[in-house]
């Protein structure tokens, strides 16, 4: 058994240690929402959150991350009130739709780190996350729009 | 559009005796060569019900559900379709349920003649089949009512799921009965461009919430109780085919619980996907080879060339150009050559499937319901009408699921292991295992005349049909492919004397349809020939085609349209432009690539698209697939091709096949102009005018003509 704190709750599975976190999620624990494009750690379909940090579910062993905090889209919030969430609909970045778990856990652990991150930063951050249908003059759009949603209700709760 | 829908309506029997819905209306069109009412009204059970033609469900309790015939892969479907719906029944497209149609003769797309989401077909053939079936249901309703209140329907009106008459108001669930047994309304009217209050506004796409918290529900997301995973080991060289295997291995390890052979390779069914992936990976198989087995680039590209020699089916033939070659001396060669291309959908091809006690259930990600039920029911050994197709959102479509390769080896896994089963491809697989873009040798060639004229153009084209493999006999012998001379049969410029011909030349693999399709290669060489003959006029390249364009209202305007707003001739310092121009899908394109180059290494800066699309559902959505369009474009002009050694795919993964990201994505400009025109499609037109606006540039740069792609072959960095 493998103890894994996943979106806030304790869960134990039954897999081998070598087997990455990505096939954990998905067919162990049923969180389909992050997805898998290549295996490789090439396209970021599979990016979640360890403690915080954008890693790439389909090169993580399982039991590497036993213990620690795991984020998935499914966590992220429970009703899409994350910023970065709030701004992917206002403006719509989602075509198929498939890679975009994958963008939103990289653009939120980005955003954590970098509350105002200029075009250069979100190409550093972001790079690493393929979208097919090409998504990425909204991604930036809406990367720019959720740290201003952000600055905003950190600016509410702060006043 | 050719064919008017003749309208009908049932009443849903099941309905009216269930507790929980206990009423509804089921508005169905019906085609030529369809079912008949009669035959719909008297079937019972829900899933008999969804296979009746039908597009429309109004609930008693005042639910409104679409069935939507076309599947949903990023191009905006989920939202388009259920707007024109929404605005002949005058209710807000949030108020839909969209759910997915399933396999059905009703559902054939008419643009395509078969049931299939591709072409960019999809809002130009809704256009007047969903407004109909919106208005037929509307007129209904308020006959319905004005029969109930003895008032004058034409007084009647509808807002927000009511029918209103003065202070008078009856809900569409309530009227819903009643609307099904009126008799067919003489007189349907769609609303007119004036009245619309949906249709042509940028809405929110119904699809997003459910792509921002991953509840989104693609084919690889399927679960279902008791369900087994499947991996498949299939032949590394194409067309080959399973010899003998070992599979003491993999059958030893852990979560493995069978290992078959399947029509396509050989199949390890496990606990969990990772467990049948790492067994698959410890098969000894031994293979034999194919016809394809001694394939490579070298030879496809030798035949092509040889192929080249000779002559082709005529696609148009004005003037003579025979006595214009005679008669002009001054005249232009070109001959290009483009690569096979990979689909790349970023969700890997996959199929789940459930034997159950009515037949097969088949869950896919498939552009194509009934060739998937097709096939399914060959694999099941059951009829047709006992597989039942669940179409779910795709992870990109760009034609790879125009094809039905990945449901076979899922069906037959499902029935040996008599539990549920999802098959799943491996990137690799999905890379190495594709139906790939044809590849193209095309020859250009033109004269002009003494006073610098263009005079005589020749386009020869030279590649496989898509068609010939995907629907055998559906081109007319001794007629070209029309999807392999796309942007060619419409050459837009002035020359008196024309020919444009295609020979088809099989190369040993299977090409598949690439989002744009031939769109892509005639493009390509048509624009990227008329910037070598505008050097050869020593003439600005728009202004070149301008003087070519007098009598093309619709592609001037958008070639104006983009150099005016690319600010055409005046590029910032140390940039370059190039421009290229196109027809596709009823919609008319412009684009100017703005690049520079440091040494060999490029850098593409901005892309100007206008577009000329004629009426849009939902501009938002038109911008969104402009973008990715161009995205996509510049990806396969920059990076893309697929190389075979001895009958095997050499790109596998995104390592080797390379894929735009973030930092490379350029400034995309799109304008799109108003039109009162039909609507054009736009899934893919502008994916094709990329690589020629681009190497364009380049040549404007550097005086170097790319006539090959990618261009990271061509001695470029990107
Ligand atoms: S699936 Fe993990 S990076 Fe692609
Ligand atoms: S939205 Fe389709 S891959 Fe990104």
């Amino acid at each position: 058994m493998i103890k894994l704190t996943v979106n806030g709750q304790p869960r134990d599975v039954d897999v081998s240690g070598d087997t990455p976190l990505l096939w954990v999620l998905r067919d162990s624990l049923g969180l389909t929402g992050t997805k898998f494009g290549c295996g490789m750690s090439l396209c970021g379909a599979c990016t979640v959150h360890v403690e915080g940090a954008p890693t790439r579910a389909c090169i993580t062993p399982v039991e590497s991350v036993a213990g620690k905090a795991i984020t998935t889209i499914e966590g992220l919030s429970s009703d899409r009130s994350h910023p970065v969430q709030k701004a992917w609909m206002e403006i719509d970045v989602p075509q198929c739709g498939y890679c975009q778990s994958g963008q939103i856990m990289s653009a939120a652990a980005l955003l954590e780190q970098n509350p105002k991150p200029s075009d250069a930063d979100i190409d550093a951050a972001m790079s690493g996350n393929i979208c097919r249908c090409g998504t990425y003059p909204r991604i930036r759009k809406a990367i720019h729009k959720a740290a201003a949603i952000a600055a905003g209700q950190t600016g509410r709760e702060g006043g | 559009m050719a064919t008017t829908p003749i309208i009908a309506l049932s009443r849903r029997g099941f309905l009216k005796s269930s507790a929980t819905a206990a009423g509804g209306l089921v508005i169905a069109c019906y085609l030529p060569g369809c079912s008949k009412p009669e035959e719909v009204a008297s079937q019972s059970g829900p899933a008999k019900m969804v296979k009746a033609n039908a597009f429309l469900q109004i609930g008693t309790d005042g639910s409104i559900t679409m069935f939507c015939d076309k599947s949903e892969m990023g191009q905006g479907v989920y939202t388009a379709l259920p707007t024109l719906l929404a605005e002949e029944l005058g209710v807000a497209p949030t108020a839909i349920k969209v759910e997915f149609a399933p396999p059905g003769d009703e559902y054939v797309n008419k643009l395509l003649g078969a049931q299939a989401t591709g072409g960019s077909t999809s809002v130009r053939e809704a256009w007047d089949k969903i407004r109909m079936a919106g208005a037929e249901a509307r007129t209904r309703l308020i006959a319905a009512a004005a029969k109930e209140w003895g008032a004058p329907p034409q007084s009647c009106t509808v807002a927000d799921g009511y029918v209103l008459f003065t202070s008078r108001r009856a809900s569409f669930g309530e009227l819903a009965e009643a609307a099904a047994a009126m008799p067919a309304p003489q007189d349907v009217q769609v609303k007119g461009r004036n009245e619309f209050k949906y249709v042509g506004k940028t809405l929110p796409r119904l699809d997003t919430p459910s792509k921002v918290d991953g509840s989104a529900q693609f084919g690889i997301d399927m679960r279902l109780p008791g369900m087994l995973y499947a991996a498949l080991a299939q032949p590394p060289e194409l067309g080959g085919a399973v010899k003998s295997f070992n599979a003491d291995k993999a059958k030893a390890m852990p979560g493995v619980r069978e290992v078959l052979q399947t029509s396509s390779g050989v199949a390890v069914v496990a606990d969990t996907w990772w467990q049948a992936k790492t067994a698959r990976d410890a098969l000894d198989i031994q293979w034999s080879p194919g016809p394809a087995a001694k394939l490579t680039n070298a030879a496809i590209y030798a035949g092509l060339k040889k192929a080249s020699g000779g002559k082709g089916l005529d696609v148009r033939k004005e003037g003579d150009v025979d006595a214009g070659w005679k008669a002009n001396s001054r005249r232009v060669e070109a001959t290009y050559e483009l690569p096979m291309l990979a689909h790349a959908t970023l969700e890997p091809q996959n199929c789940t499937v459930e034997f159950r006690d009515d037949g097969c259930h088949v869950y896919a990600p498939t552009q194509v319901q009934q060739m998937s039920q097709a096939v399914a029911a060959k694999a099941a050994g059951l009829p047709p009408e006992k597989v039942f197709v669940h179409t779910t959102f795709l992870g990109g479509g760009f034609g790879r699921r125009l094809d039905v390769d990945f449901v076979p080896a899922a069906v037959e896994c499902a029935k040996a292991m008599n539990k549920p089963v999802k098959l799943l491809w491996t990137r690799e697989d999905d890379t190495s295992h594709d139906k790939y873009r044809p590849p193209a040798r095309n020859t250009l060639s033109a004269a002009f005349d003494g006073n610098g004229k263009l005079n005589t153009v020749k386009v020869h084209l030279v590649a496989p049909s898509i068609t010939a493999r995907w629907a055998p006999g559906a081109v007319p012998q001794g007629t070209p492919d029309p999807f392999a001379i796309e942007a060619a049969h419409n050459f837009p410029y002035e020359a008196p004397n024309l020919h444009i011909d295609y020979v088809q030349h099989e190369v040993g693999l299977d090409v598949g349809y690439w989002r744009s399709v031939s769109h892509a290669l005639n493009c390509f060489t048509i624009e990227s020939f008329m910037d070598e003959l505008a050097a050869e006029a020593q003439m600005d390249p728009v202004e070149f085609r301008r003087s070519l364009l007098t009598k093309q209202p619709r592609w001037l305007s958008v070639l104006d349209a983009a150099a005016s707003k690319a600010k055409w001739g005046s590029p910032p310092a140390g940039r370059h432009q190039g421009v290229a121009l196109m027809s596709g899908y009823d919609s008319y394109l412009a684009q100017v690539a703005e690049i520079s180059l440091e040494g060999d290494k490029l850098k593409v800066h901005r892309i100007v698209c206008a577009v000329d699309c004629g009426q849009m559902v939902n501009p938002g959505i038109v911008q969104a697939q402009a973008e990715g369009g161009i995205i996509f474009g510049l990806t396969a002009a920059l990076f893309s091709e697929i190389n075979v050694t001895n009958g095997k795919v050499q790109e596998q993964n995104f390592d080797t096949y390379r894929l735009l990201r973030m930092n490379e994505a350029p400034v995309i400009e799109v304008h799109l102009l108003n039109s009162d025109e039909k609507p054009g499609g736009m899934g893919e037109p502008t994916v094709a005018l990329v690589a020629p606006a681009v190497c364009n540039a380049i040549y404007a740069a550097t005086r170097k003509r790319l006539r090959k792609l990618p261009i990271v072959k061509q001695g470029f960095v990107v």
